[in-house]
């Protein structure tokens, strides 16, 4: 019993990660119906951030958490504006090669920076409490309450202001919002802000708990985050919520009672066996067709 | 701005998209106060007009509102400046609430004040909006949405209404009412510019119309005398 609470609370706190980084993949689907594949890339930034504030500018936790959520942002910002919104009409296919084309020009700018994994010094001291026979850090619980408390936040801003509001109805039709004063462009930006501030947050707390980082981290756990994100339901921004714990309880299970690097393949299989019987995952439904 | 000065004023417009000029040089105007119905077949090019008013169209050509040209504006600017559009098939949020669709065309007012004003004029002419604010506004009936439309349209105090087949998918009675409700929108001093399908209601209420014919203009005239026109009645009025 103990030792499942133990592997329970480990799920949480890399479902946490999971979790924030699926968000800024179903809210750019939402707004542009489009994959942002270098959002992982995004994450990964937001862990070398992490590594500048603290390794080198010996930055406390609070200054280096809004020096990495500020940083992506502005970066999630500058790719779409730079490199998304000039091919928002273009096909489809450009938009998706294009942001594999970022995605690998962030690792690889990265590598050039950096070619060797560094590791991150601790932030703050983390402390580990015991009590029969459980063990919880310091560092889990302020990766799972810092985590819920960033998307109760969004959930917030999305459910209650006009920022919010204008998201949803940009999502709906992006030509009528517009036609009643939304300023589209601005809205974009936003969500790419706030989807690249949250995946900034979920690389700075990934760094802390697994601190040796690499160029090319972003990849597998930006792979994972998106599955999440399709295992919801992609646009809907609770199914991402639920989908990066739902990867990270089964992932967690697998290694418990498999050999560990039956991880990823059954974990994977399972979530393709998901799919299967709901297409539009979790939370998701078929869009209406429009008039 | 005096009365009877071209509120807008559209010059020798063309449209262009997807390989097929829907508008090939049309010119017309909108007086302040007036209602002007642009009546015409299916895919004369009267969406099209409307969507280059808007900005949601590049277009050639020259289009003032209040003397200022608006080529180059994108559609939220345009729409700050008074200018509101409701599409064909009424544009409603259905993942939104009344209340959220309401407050979505706030957007450009900057004042609290200006928003209260918007939001009680709304109420005065649609009170049934009121009772249904917390709904999913994707639940609303036909005519409810069409009132959700024009409502949202006339959040932001604007002075100008593109209104793209108001009666669509309505019943008669209801056609009737959502028409009645627009004569007493202009009454309040809101000038309309109505794209109909619906050729003898249009010009009933219109003081002025054009006749689109493929993209150009065939004809114009104040509404009583295009509703007596020969041409007009034989084409679209099936007399």
């Amino acid at each position: 019993m103990t030792y499942l609470i133990q592997q329970s609370l480990n799920a949480l706190q890399l479902g946490s990660v999971y979790a924030l980084i699926a968000l800024g993949y179903t809210m750019v689907y939402g707004v542009l119906t489009m994959i942002n594949f270098a959002h992982g890339d995004f994450f990964m930034v937001g862990a070398f951030l992490c590594f500048l504030s603290v390794a080198r500018l010996h930055l406390p936790f609070v200054p280096t958490l809004l020096i990495s959520m500020a940083g992506v942002a502005l970066l999630a910002v500058a790719v779409e504006v730079s490199a998304y919104r000039p091919l928002r009409k273009a096909p489809r296919v450009s938009a998706i090669i294009t942001a594999l084309g970022v995605g690998i020009f962030l690792e690889h700018f990265t590598l050039a920076l950096s070619p060797y994994p560094l590791h991150i010094p601790p932030a703050f001291e983390n402390v580990t409490w015991n009590a029969g026979g459980l063990a919880v850090s310091s560092l889990q619980v302020v990766t799972v309450l810092l985590s819920v408390g960033l998307m109760a936040a969004l959930q917030f801003v999305v459910a209650r202001t006009p920022l919010g509001i204008a998201m949803r109805a940009v999502s709906w039709d992006r030509d009528t919002a517009s036609l009643l004063g939304v300023p589209v462009n601005r809205v974009i930006s936003a969500t790419f802000a706030i989807g690249g501030a949250l995946g900034g947050a979920a690389g700075m707390l990934y760094a802390l708990s697994y601190p040796v980082i690499d160029p090319y981290m972003g990849v597998l756990v930006g792979w994972k985050a998106f599955i999440s994100a399709v295992v919801g339901g992609i646009g809907d921004i609770r199914g991402a919520m639920l989908g990066g714990y739902i990867l990270a309880a089964v992932e967690i299970a697998v290694a418990v009672a498999l050999p560990s690097t039956y991880r990823d393949f059954v974990a994977f299989s399972l979530l393709i066996v998901l799919l299967i019987f709901r297409p539009y995952g979790i939370f998701g439904r078929p869009r209406p067709q429009k008039l | 701005m005096s009365a009877g000065q071209a509120l807008l004023e559209v010059r020798d417009l063309a449209v262009s998209y997807g390989g097929i000029q829907a508008v090939k040089g049309i010119s017309l105007e909108v007086r302040q106060g007036e209602i002007v119905a642009l009546v015409g077949a299916n895919g004369a090019g009267k969406t099209s007009t409307l969507r280059a008013i808007s900005g949601l169209l590049p277009y050639s050509g020259e289009i003032r509102h209040e003397g200022t040209l608006l080529r180059g504006l994108p559609p939220h600017r345009i729409a700050a400046r008074g200018i509101a559009h409701v599409p064909e098939g009424r544009g409603i949020f259905a993942n939104l609430t009344v209340d959220e669709n309401l407050k979505l065309s706030a957007w450009p007012c900057r004042s609290r004040a200006a928003r209260d004003r918007g939001t009680e004029r709304v109420f005065a002419l649609f009170p049934r909006l009121k009772e249904r604010l917390g709904q999913p506004s994707g639940t609303l009936s036909g005519g409810e949405q069409q009132m959700l439309a024009l409502g949202r349209a006339l959040m932001s105090g604007a002075g100008l209404l593109l209104l793209d087949e108001p009666s669509m998918g309505l019943s008669p009675l209801l056609v009737k009412e959502i028409l009645a409700m627009l004569t007493d929108i202009n009454r309040q001093g809101v000038t309309i510019l109505l794209v109909e399908q619906n050729a003898n209601m249009a010009l009933r209420m219109a003081s002025r119309g054009y006749v689109f014919g493929s993209g150009q203009l065939e004809l114009s005239g104040t509404g009583q005398e295009l509703l007596g026109d020969p041409r007009v009645r034989k084409a679209y009025l099936g007399a």
